[in-house]
C-alpha cells in the first residue's frame, strides 16, 4: 500500500510540475465552455420583431405594448398576411413574428382559451430560444395579472412558439454535456495513455517492472490522480454551465456526479487500453485523438444531430461512449429525469467500461514481450 | 554458491538470434564484466536475467531463483540499471531516491551505508531536478536508486556509455568499493579498456560467448607473436603490412598498429620488410597482448 501511495504521489508531481499538462487539465475546459457558451448565449436587446395582428383588439394592443416596452424587442414591421411572414424572415432582419389570430381579444374575454403564435427564425437557434422564452414570459405575465390569484380564472392565453428553419432545435443545450464528454475523454484517456507511454519511452517502465510493483499497481497508480483531476474537471464544467451559462439543473446532482464518475472510469479504461498497445507518446496521442476525439466530436451528436446522419454513421454512433453520456447529462440537467429513464444508457456505459477493462487486463504483461 | 547461473539460454527476435545458446556463471561477490560490441546480445541477456524477457530456451537462476518461475520474488532482490538514463527528470534527486526506496519497501536511511560514498557527491544537489544534472551525476543517481534496496545482485547495463573518461574511471572505483558489501555485480560494456577492472570477464559477440576468464587469462589466450608498429605513413604502412608474407592480422590501435604474425617472426624480419618498402622513422616492438587483441583474435576464429 505504501509503495502504491508513493507511486500516486510521484504521479501528482509529474502532473503538477508540467505546465502543459496543467494547462490542458484546467485551461481547456474553461476555454471550451467559454467559447461554446458565449457563442451560444447572445444577450438580447432590441431584437427586431414584426407583428401580424388579425385581431386589432384591446388585448392584442396591450400585449404588443408590453412586449415593446420590455426593452428586448423593437417593432420594425407590420405584416399583413401569413404569406408576408416568410418574406419578412428571408430579408433576415426580423428575428421574431408575433401573430394574434382573429378574435383574439374576444376569445380571451369570453372563451377559456386564446392563442398567440410566436414564429422565430431558428437559423440562429439560440437567439430563437431566448426570444421566444422572453416573449412567452411577458405574455404569460400579462395573462396572470389579468387573472389575480384567488379569483375565478376567466381565460388563459396559450402561447404557441414555432421555430422556422430548424423546428426541432437540435443541439441547443447539447454543448455543455458535449464539452464535458470531450474534456473528460481528453484528460482521462489521452493524458493517461500518454503518461504511461512516456514511462515506456524513457525506460523508467523497465525499472518499475523490475521492482516489487505489480503491473495493475502501476496502472492504477497512473490512473488514480487522473480520476481525481477529471472528476474535479467535471464538477468545474457543471458549475460553469449552471452558474455562468444558466443551464438548468433540473435533475439530481448526485446522480449526475455518479454518472460523470462512471464516464471518467470508462474513459480511463480506454486510456489504459491504448497504453497497453502504444509504446510511444506520439502513437498514444494519435490513437487517442483518432479513435476518441474525432468520433466524439462528429458522431456523438455533440455538433451534428445523429438523426440527420447517413445510416452507416448512425450505426457507428452507437459505439461512441460520449453519445450515451451526452444523453444522460441532457436527461438529468435539462429534462430532469432520473435513473428510471436513463438506465439503458447507464448500462451501456457500465458494459463498455467492463469490456475495455477486461481487454486491458488481458493485454497486461509482467514482462516486455 | 554461484550468484548467477546461465544454462544454454537462447532468445530470438524474428530471424535474429540475439542470444544463442549461452552458458556461464557468476560467483557470489564477483564483479563480472560482459564485454562486447553493440549488438552482441548483452542487453538481451540482461533483460532475461532481470526477468524482463522470457528466454526461448534454456534456464537461468539469479541468487538461486529461476528467472522465469520465481520472477516476482527475484524482483525484490535484484538491482537493475538500464543503459538509458531511466529516472524521472522532473523529480528532484532526493525525490527520485525516496520514490525507489519506498517502492522497494525501504527507506534511504535504512541502507544509507551502502550508498553513502556515492550519495555524498549528490547531496549538494539533492533539491535539483534530476533532468538538470550532468551526465556523470545522473549516472551516480541511477546507481544510488538501483542500490537503495540493498540488492543481492546488481545488473548494470552499459553504465559508462556516453559518460566522460573521468566519470567512467570514478564509476569503476565506486563499483570496486561496493565489493566490500559482498554485492555480486554484472556489468556490461563495449569498452574493452574497462575489462581490467573486473574480476572475470566474458567476451560476447553475435549472441555467443567467445571466452570467459580473468582479464589476465583472456590476454594469455593470445598465443602468437604480437608487435606494435609505427611509421610516418600510417595508411601505407597498414596496406603494406597486410600484404606481408608473415602477417596474420594487422589493426590500427591508437598511434600504433598491432601486427600479429606467424610463429617465429622477429622484429628484425618486420623491420627489414619496412625498409624494403621505404617506410621512414619506423618502429617495431614486441608487446604483450591486451584484451582487445585477444578479442580480435577470438572474433577471427569465431
Amino acid at each position: 500500500m505504501n509503495r502504491f501511495l508513493a507511486f500516486v504521489k510521484k504521479e501528482f508531481f509529474h502532473i503538477l510540475r508540467d505546465r502543459r499538462t496543467l494547462l490542458i487539465l484546467f485551461g481547456m475546459p474553461l476555454v471550451m465552455v467559454a467559447l461554446f457558451g458565449f457563442a451560444l448565449t447572445n444577450e438580447i436587446k432590441n431584437a427586431k420583431i414584426a407583428l401580424l395582428d388579425f385581431d386589432h383588439g384591446l388585448h392584442s394592443q396591450q400585449i404588443t405594448n408590453r412586449l415593446l416596452s420590455s426593452g428586448y424587442f423593437r417593432l420594425v414591421e407590420n405584416v399583413r398576411s401569413y404569406e408576408g411572414i416568410e418574406a419578412t424572415f428571408r430579408r433576415g432582419e426580423v428575428r421574431l413574428v408575433v401573430v394574434f389570430p382573429p378574435n383574439f381579444s374576444n376569445d380571451y374575454v369570453h372563451g377559456q382559451q386564446a392563442q398567440v403564435q410566436l414564429l422565430a427564425d431558428a437559423s440562429e437557434q439560440n437567439t430563437a430560444i431566448s426570444l421566444t422564452n422572453y416573449a412567452t414570459n411577458i405574455i404569460q405575465g400579462y395573462a396572470n395579472e389579468q387573472n389575480p390569484s384567488g379569483s375565478q380564472p376567466v381565460a388563459q392565453i396559450n402561447v404557441e412558439p414555432r421555430m422556422v428553419f430548424n423546428p426541432e432545435l437540435k443541439g441547443a443545450f447539447v454543448f455543455v454535456p458535449g464539452v464535458m464528454a470531450m474534456v473528460l475523454l481528453l484528460v482521462s484517456a489521452l493524458m493517461t495513455s500518454v503518461t504511461i507511454a512516456r514511462e515506456k519511452e524513457t525506460g523508467t517502465m523497465e525499472v518499475l517492472m523490475v521492482s516489487p510493483l505489480t503491473q495493475p499497481q502501476i496502472l492504477f497508480g497512473k490512473v488514480l490522480p487522473y480520476l481525481l483531476l477529471s472528476f474535479l474537471n467535471g464538477c468545474l464544467i457543471i458549475a460553469l454551465g449552471v452558474f455562468l451559462l444558466g443551464i438548468p439543473l433540473n435533475g439530481s446532482l448526485a446522480l449526475l456526479l455518479v454518472e460523470t464518475l462512471l464516464f471518467i472510469f470508462l474513459a480511463l479504461s480506454i486510456g489504459i487500453l491504448i497504453s497497453t498497445i502504444a509504446d510511444t507518446q506520439l502513437v498514444a496521442m494519435f490513437a487517442s485523438l483518432l479513435i476518441m476525439l474525432m468520433p466524439t466530436i462528429f458522431l456523438s451528436g455533440f455538433i451534428f444531430p445523429i438523426e440527420s446522419m447517413p445510416a452507416p454513421l448512425q450505426i457507428i454512433s452507437n459505439v461512441i461512449p460520449a453519445k450515451y453520456f451526452i444523453s444522460i447529462v441532457k436527461g438529468i440537467m435539462i429534462k430532469g429525469v432520473g435513473l428510471g429513464n436513463l438506465w439503458k444508457e447507464t448500462l451501456v456505459l457500465i458494459g463498455m467500461s467492463g469490456v475495455f477493462t477486461a481487454i486491458s487486463l488481458r493485454n497486461l504483461k509482467s514482462r516486455l514481450s | 554458491m554461484d550468484a548467477i547461473v546461465i544454462e544454454r539460454i537462447s532468445k530470438s527476435f524474428g530471424e535474429t538470434k540475439a542470444v544463442n545458446d549461452v552458458s556461464m556463471s557468476v560467483k557470489t561477490g564477483e564483479l563480472f564484466g560482459l564485454i562486447g560490441p553493440d549488438g552482441a546480445g548483452k542487453t538481451t541477456l540482461f533483460k532475461i536475467l532481470v526477468t524482463l524477457l522470457r528466454p526461448d530456451a534454456g534456464q537461468a537462476t539469479v541468487a538461486g531463483f529461476d528467472v522465469v518461475k520465481d520472477y516476482r520474488r527475484l524482483r525484490t532482490m535484484i538491482g537493475y540499471m538500464p543503459g538509458r538514463f531511466s529516472l524521472y527528470p522532473d523529480l528532484s534527486v532526493e525525490e527520485n531516491l525516496t520514490f525507489f526506496a519506498t517502492v522497494f519497501g525501504t527507506t534511504i536511511s535504512a541502507n544509507y551505508n551502502l550508498i553513502r560514498d556515492i550519495y555524498v557527491q549528490l547531496e549538494p544537489f539533492k533539491n535539483r531536478r534530476a533532468g538538470a544534472l550532468s551526465g556523470g551525476m545522473k549516472q551516480k543517481l541511477a546507481l544510488c536508486c538501483a542500490l537503495i534496496h540493498k540488492p543481492d545482485v546488481l545488473f548494470l547495463d552499459e553504465p559508462t556509455t556516453g559518460v566522460d573518461a573521468v566519470s567512467r574511471k570514478e564509476f569503476w572505483e565506486m563499483l570496486q568499493r561496493l565489493k566490500i558489501h559482498g554485492l555480486t555485480m554484472l556489468v556490461s560494456t563495449p569498452y574493452m579498456d574497462e575489462a581490467n577492472q573486473c574480476d572475470r570477464i566474458a567476451l560476447m559477440q553475435t549472441g555467443q560467448i567467445l571466452a570467459i576468464d580473468t582479464p589476465t587469462g583472456v590476454e594469455q589466450l593470445f598465443d602468437k607473436p604480437l608487435f606494435a608498429v609505427k611509421a610516418t605513413e600510417t595508411y601505407q604502412l597498414i596496406q603494406d603490412l597486410r600484404r606481408a608474407p608473415f602477417t596474420e592480422t594487422c589493426y590500427a590501435f591508437g598511434e600504433y598498429l598491432h601486427l600479429t604474425t606467424h610463429a617465429g617472426v622477429t622484429p628484425e624480419t618486420v623491420n627489414r620488410y619496412l625498409i624494403m618498402h621505404q617506410h621512414q622513422h619506423s618502429e617495431v616492438k614486441p608487446i604483450q597482448a591486451g584484451i582487445e587483441d585477444s578479442f580480435m583474435a577470438l572474433m577471427q576464429h569465431g
